[in-house]
């Protein structure tokens, strides 16, 4: 079984040496955020993490979550209700939510990091807090005072969960075709009737009330997605002293059989005629419900990272262990019987290509994370619009990018370990299934790709655009006399050269016709990721070129982090070349061959 | 009635400590420290008392540079009320590290002070012992079970011969053993709190001690590395074998 062990060397890195957070000085998120606390979370969620959830990921896998027919009730994996309890009760589900209703008010940047380790640990635990935060972020966005006081606490304090129930069997992808119907009560509540599916976390016994928030259509409302509105439904209606009484009209009615994450209930959800509360105002309910996918589309990301750091360490362990065969330059472990499979070029790279991977997204993820902060809580508006500008380009790109590399990573760590991570035992083969849903769900890594060309790129006049090219410019201006750092800055700036080239094509062309936009978009995303992950290597060499100069710290941690970006540079961030020359084919190929020549 | 816990900065028990290059100790730069897990174990215990209703206060107490601050700000979140900081660059040896102590007993009058039995980093198991002796009040070493009533203490130890209770009494020393209890996770609104916590940094010559140097420790070596088995045919060959290395 993999031992994973959280990466709290990289993190302080990150956060002590790496991230600029001057700009969030003076924020109230940040009076108690101060480096002791970072260490002191940091270790804490290690220790749970390790110790906690992730012994419990292989039996997860093993026995599932257990639908109960007679009363439609999910049984959770031994040792789960447990884990869940420690885990609530120390306080993690309220690390970044509002004092106001029982949290730590920690920026969200640090919760990105306990959402990392959580995810590493043990994906399927994961993504119960995860919901509930997210439906968290609804609510305190969108809801009465009356409604925040009655469920904000008890979800800050993981005592209850939270959902989102967006899809129906006939809608996906595309909302407008929803179809749960709301009708409103005298009394301002709604009935709400329909058929919700693929609602994770659904139903389980890990909360003693479960908030569903569910996207639904009033009488009379404009067809599409401008006559959707959003209810909050719990599952047991809550008394006037705050406690939940009588069971609503919601059950779960099955759960889905999957290829991975199998302790994660994905239920179908059956409301007949359950009493809901409208959030927001009516006909506005995607709007708010985007509110969430955002912030779950980079958690989303987050977890592929997540997982690709823990294959990614299962793999370094099994290369060193494993002894076959001799170096291809004779025997370098000459007192063993053969030399561990480490010293092999191709193992190298495929550990080399997974540690590039992880460490330049761990660091793009907290300093979008730093961005979300200034836009969520600066008190500065333009701080905040700028900030948003970078998070709303960022979102779709590490959604995407970092699920499929955490795929390709989970995969990777499949190959090194050869035989013997195809077999169960070894415990890889999780995570090659369960990270696979994660370019799937919270919108397909292709919707993401539209999402990039459709809305970023043209969006806020160019602002989003610039919030990326301009402090590349900048950056690279800064430290282009210095000879010593050219290998990791001259390749950032042809690459953001190329970037900006390509991103013209495909702006000029789409004008003209969406689906050249269209027929670009997976590898112009990919060449966007490929830049900024080149971006943060460089600004990484930076720090660590500058610490070693210095003489300070840890030369054989900094040095890595030289080396790594040197094998970015070289060997990951010339595959912009490729995708530029795909891009500029343009939709001809795609397009032309017509639906019966497939 | 006053429970003082010592906590002492160790490698953490997952890492696999490695030997500095020059021999002159073990390397720590970058590495993941912990309190050492029996000090832990004792805290738990103490706070348990306390919650029980058996003491009221519980105070933390470590010996070292700056950095093992991180250590009672842990301890302080896991719940103890106040921290105690002894501030010497130097790491004491048991003996020097007790008349620390004892000097802190002397300020603070505990009903019991609790340490690990022994420090997974030297693994020397003598600082409560000595403590006690100097002190001149009872000890009741390797608990795995301890319960308070009418001043005394029942503790119930891991000696030997397997399980014994003796009954001391109070003031005393007590240190921990394994199996006394499991410590709690660390409730990350009392890591918050924990910052607001009086953490009081005390000079070592202000204790009237000096720095004494009780052993000289010349070199630090890895274990050698174990040299291959031998699978041998039958009784006979074992007895000439072992007579051959002059062993029997």
């Amino acid at each position: 079984m993999p031992r994973y062990k959280a990466p709290l060397e990289d993190f302080r890195f990150l956060y002590n040496e790496f991230l600029d957070l001057s700009a969030c000085a003076g924020m109230t998120s940040m009076e108690e955020a101060t480096p002791d606390i970072f260490e002191a979370v940091l270790t804490e969620g290690a220790r749970i993490s390790e110790e906690r959830l992730q012994p419990l990921n292989a039996i997860g896998d093993e026995i599932g979550c257990k639908f109960n027919e007679a009363d439609g009730s999910v049984t959770m994996p031994d040792g789960f209700v447990d884990a869940y309890k420690d885990y609530a009760g120390a306080g993690w589900t309220g690390l970044t939510a509002d004092p106001e209703y029982g949290g730590q008010g920690l920026p969200v940047f640090l919760g990105l990091a306990m959402s990392e380790m959580i995810n590493a640990a043990n994906a399927s635990f994961a993504a119960y807090p995860g919901l509930t935060l997210g439906a968290y972020e609804v609510l305190h966005r969108y809801g009465t005072e009356e409604q925040k006081k009655r469920y904000l606490p008890k979800m800050v304090s993981g005592q209850w969960g939270g959902t989102m129930n967006l899809t129906e069997p006939q809608c996906g992808t595309d909302l407008g075709l929803i179809r749960t119907r709301a009708e409103p009560r005298d009394d301002g509540s709604y009935v709400v009737t329909g058929t919700k599916i693929w609602i994770s976390a659904g139903e389980h016994d890990m909360v003693e009330n479960n908030i569903h928030l569910v996207l639904a259509r009033t009488p009379g409302a404009p067809a599409g997605t401008r006559g959707i509105s959003l209810f909050l439904v719990p599952k047991f209606l809550v008394d006037e002293n705050g406690n939940p009484g009588e069971r609503n009209g919601v059950k779960c009615t099955g759960l889905e059989k999957k290829m991975g994450i199998k302790s994660s209930a994905t239920c179908e959800m059956q409301y007949t005629a359950a009493k809901g509360y409208l959030v927001g105002e009516e006909n506005r309910g995607l709007a708010a419900m985007f509110t969430m996918m955002n912030a779950a589309r980079l958690v989303t990301g987050i977890q592929g990272l997540g997982m690709a750091s823990a294959a990614y360490q299962a793999a370094v362990d099994f290369a060193r262990e494993r002894l076959q065969g001799r170096s291809l330059a004779g025997a370098r472990y000459p007192d063993k019987p053969a030399d561990p499979i480490i010293v092999h070029p191709d193992v190298r790279r495929m550990l080399l290509e997974s540690k590039a991977f992880v460490e330049g997204a761990r660091a793009l993820g907290l300093y979008t994370g730093v961005q979300l902060e200034l836009e969520l809580r600066h008190p500065d508006e333009q701080v905040r619009q700028r900030a948003g500008y970078w998070v709303a380009l960022m979102t779709p790109i590490i959604k995407a990018y970092f699920t499929d590399m955490g795929s390709e990573v989970a995969n990777l760590s499949m190959q090194v370990h050869g035989g013997a991570g195809y077999v169960r035992d070894t415990g890889v083969e999780q995570f090659v299934r369960d990270v696979r849903i994660t370019q799937i769900y919270e919108g397909t890594n292709g919707i993401q790709a539209l999402d990039l060309v459709g809305r970023k790129l043209v969006g806020n006049s160019g602002e989003n655009l610039k919030a990326f090219f301009e402090p590349v410019q900048a950056f690279v201006a800064e430290h282009a006399e210095n000879d010593a750092l050219a290998c990791y800055i001259k390749p950032l700036e042809d690459a953001a050269g190329l970037l900006q080239e390509t991103t013209a094509t495909v702006y000029s062309k789409m004008s003209s016709d969406p689906e050249e936009a269209g027929a670009a978009s997976v590898d112009y995303l990919r060449m966007f990721a490929l830049t900024a992950m080149a971006y943060m290597w460089a600004r990484q060499a930076v720090v660590a070129h500058g610490q070693l100069e210095k003489g300070r710290g840890r030369a054989a941690f900094y040095q890595s982090k030289l080396d790594t970006a040197r094998f970015f540079m070289t060997r990951m961030l010339p595959d912009t070349l490729s995708l530029g020359e795909r891009v500029r084919a343009g939709a001809g190929p795609v397009m032309t061959p017509s639906d019966e020549e497939f | 009635m006053k429970i003082l816990v010592t906590l002492k900065r160790v490698v953490d028990y997952n890492v696999r400590v490695r030997v500095k290059s020059d021999g002159s100790g073990v390397e720590t730069d970058g590495v993941k420290m912990s309190i050492n897990p029996f000090d832990e174990i004792a805290l738990e215990e103490a706070l348990r008392i306390k919650e029980r209703g058996d003491a009221e206060e519980v105070v933390v107490a470590s010996i070292g540079a700056a950095d093992v601050q991180q250590q009672l700000r842990t301890g302080l979140a896991m719940g103890a009320d106040r921290a105690l900081h002894v501030e010497t660059e130097s790491a004491p040896q048991p003996l020097t590290a007790a008349r620390i102590l004892l000097k802190l007993v002397e300020r603070e009058e505990p009903g019991i002070v609790f340490l690990g039995k022994q420090a997974i980093d030297d693994d020397c198991n003598q600082t409560g012992q000595m403590l006690a002796a100097l002190w001149d009040r009872p000890q009741a070493t390797f608990a795995s079970k301890v319960e308070l009533s009418d001043g005394k203490a029942s503790v119930t130890r891991e000696v030997d011969a397997g399980l014994e209770t003796i009954q001391v009494d109070l003031p005393a020393v007590l240190t921990s053993d394994l199996r006394l209890n499991e410590p709690r996770f660390v409730k990350l609104p009392e890591i918050m709190k924990a910052k607001r916590k009086p953490l009081d940094i005390i000079a070592l010559d202000e204790l009237g001690i000096e720095d004494a140097v009780d052993h000289q420790i010349s070199d630090f070596q890895p274990p050698p590395k174990r040299a291959g088995g031998k699978i041998l045919e039958s009784a006979g060959e074992l007895v000439d074998e072992l007579k051959n290395k002059g062993l029997l």
